[in-house]
């Protein structure tokens, strides 16, 4: 089924494919669009649970580091190739929610919140305190270190999350997780089973998280493991999906760009001022416009073309 | 193990305890009353350790006589951040307040934390007195003073705030908004001051904890985290609205950690509260103590 939207989606990534061959494909761009596409895939994986469902989980870096401390271990004590030590990553990270997730379900609102946020934190100390030392590459891998197939995995992961999250977005499924988001007793009374729906949300976000994370493990050279568990990577994933639009298929991906351009452009001259101005787009978005950057462009659309629909990213 | 290093960690828990519980003091007080969970908490707190600190380094004011200094201005911080934001959440039903007030919360702690490491640098600081090592010998054991004034003035502040919410008619109209804002502000109560009110002092008493903090340890932009998480298990622990409950399960936490350190080793000891929280909140969702009013 081909639409304008798909086929210029189509066409933006054929143009990510074909960047590293192009004269600005250099290393440092291509850094910088791993940091982004990986952004991305924590915002777009966390949209999955928090938008669609609307569970606010503050512990999703801990899936993040799950899948990325087995992806590294697989991948470089057991010298499995990378994409079977993703998948397993990947995996993992979706077993443990299948885990915590029934427990943690059963916990309402602001208790899921503070309850996932506190699980996270144990798993980060408990890291740290198992794993203490820096995550190195070895010497022959390091030597033969290139960034161009780190930047296909990275960019193949996002599209997978994107691609996932755009047939969501029209699925029954994907449906059946916005009326639990609504209304939980509306949905329970037109049949929507409210747990299966929830627990499998949260299920595939931890997998895409875990995902993400095994593209860290393959990009980055040395890291202490517990850095992957860091809240960062779940406060960073929350605030961009608000930001973009919580809910949609393209919201985080609109705001991971609005991230990581004003990181860039201000962490040059000022440390982490981008911090401080993206702490007040989100209380300003929370308070004043709850669709993100998605409803804006959806009002300035209506405004300058009053007869199309509003867009909710089908 | 000597018996004396036993009782000197244990008692060293209890210290430290009545800081966790001095610090959710505010949080349960405003999650009780305004049904909002400030996560900025710990930023609050951490304002207050530099107001002291600042207080102190610049003035040469005693840090317990800056209290007078760090109490009001966390009090019209807490008025300013609570008419400028939270104030604009409170009329949403239950469910929707306690998720925008996560999220502003969550977005103030970003700011303030960078704009705390951009004042005062991300380095951590302490405020040194003439007394700060002072302590007394009994029986072997050391009782530092800067330490035991922490139990002391938390004792005494629950006391007060006991007093006060249960004798006073604006501690008893608090309570009664609390439990029912709708039957509260029908009997002449204003809602709204009592919110603003309780948001002010919420944020004092987050103050006087991290002038504490300061003066026992040390201060610096990323503590807030650690802290409302310390906060948070400890309101979990001891359930909403009940001041002593939430103290003694303060100090109970404070006993949890110490005890781990001494059985599993020090690494272990931040662990054990957050599992002890997990499995309560995993039990009881409405906490160990009280009920769910104030």
């Amino acid at each position: 089924m081909f639409n304008w939207k798909n086929g210029s989606l189509l066409v933006v990534l054929v143009g990510f494919i074909v960047l590293p061959f192009l004269p600005f494909g250099g290393k440092d761009n291509l850094t910088l669009l791993i940091s982004l596409f990986l952004l991305a895939s924590m915002a777009s994986s966390w949209n999955i649970l928090g938008g669609y469902v609307g569970h606010i989980n503050l512990g999703h870096g801990a899936f993040f580091g799950i899948g990325s401390l087995v992806t590294r271990a697989l991948w470089l004590e057991y010298e499995l190739p990378i994409l079977i030590a993703l998948a397993a990553g990947a995996l993992v990270a979706a077993i443990a929610a299948l885990i915590v997730g029934a427990p943690a379900l059963r916990l309402r609102g602001t208790y899921f919140a503070i309850g996932t946020l506190a699980l996270a934190e144990a798993m980060r100390l408990t890291v740290g305190n198992v794993l203490p030392r820096v995550s190195r590459l070895p010497g022959p891998a390091l030597r033969s270190y290139d960034i161009v197939p780190r930047y296909y995995l990275a960019l193949a992961v996002l599209a997978v999350i994107v691609i996932f999250t755009l047939w969501l977005n029209r699925s029954k499924l994907g449906l059946g997780m916005m009326a639990v988001r609504e209304d939980e007793e509306a949905a329970r009374s037109i049949g929507v089973n409210v747990f299966l729906h929830s627990i499998l949300a949260f299920v595939m976000s931890a997998f895409f998280a875990g995902l993400a994370g095994g593209a860290f493990a393959y990009f980055h050279v040395g890291y202490y493991p517990n850095y992957t568990f860091g809240p960062i990577w779940t406060f960073d994933a929350v605030i961009i999906a608000y930001v973009g639009g919580v809910g949609t298929p393209f919201g985080p991906l609109i705001g991971a760009i609005f991230f990581v351009l004003v990181r860039d452009i201000l962490s040059a001259n000022l440390v982490n001022v981008h911090l401080i101005i993206f702490g007040i787009v989100f209380i300003l978005i929370v308070l004043l416009l709850p669709g993100g950057f998605t409803e804006l462009i959806d009002r300035i659309r209506q405004y300058v073309m009053p007869d199309t629909e509003p867009d909710t990213g089908t | 193990m000597e018996i004396n290093t036993i009782l000197q960690t244990l008692m060293f828990g209890i210290l430290i305890g009545a800081l966790y519980g001095l610090a959710a003091l505010g949080l349960s007080l405003v999650f009780g009353v305004l049904k909002i969970l400030n996560v900025a908490h710990g930023e609050l707190l951490m304002i207050g350790g530099y107001t002291s600190f600042l207080a102190f380094d610049r003035l040469g004011v005693d840090p317990y006589a800056s209290l007078l200094i760090v109490l009001p201005v966390l009090f019209i911080i807490g008025i300013a951040m609570h008419l400028g934001l939270f104030s604009r959440i409170v009329r949403f039903d239950e469910e929707d307040r306690i998720k925008n007030s996560l999220l502003i919360g969550f977005g103030l702690t970003l700011i303030l934390q960078q704009l705390a490491t951009r004042a005062f640098t991300a380095d951590e600081r302490s405020i040194t007195t003439n007394y700060s090592t002072t302590s007394w010998e009994f029986m072997d054991l050391r009782f530092p003073l800067v330490r035991f004034s922490g139990l002391f003035i938390g004792i005494v502040v629950v006391i007060a705030l006991q007093w006060f919410l249960h004798k006073t008619y604006w501690g008893k109209a608090i309570r009664a908004t609390a439990e029912d804002w709708r039957t509260a502000a029908l009997a002449g109560i204003d809602i709204r001051k009592m919110y603003l009110f309780t948001f002010a002092l919420g944020a004092s008493l987050a103050g006087l904890a991290g002038m504490l903090v300061t003066l026992q340890g040390s201060v610096s932009p990323n503590i807030g985290l650690m802290w409302t998480l310390k906060a948070l298990i400890v309101v979990v622990l001891a359930g909403l609205g009940n001041m002593p409950g939430t103290f003694l399960a303060g100090i109970l936490l404070g006993l949890a950690e110490s005890g781990s350190a001494l059985a599993f080793g020090g690494e272990y000891r931040e662990l054990v509260g957050i599992v002890i929280f997990l499995i309560v909140l995993s039990f009881r969702p409405q906490g160990l103590f009280g009920d769910s009013h104030v």
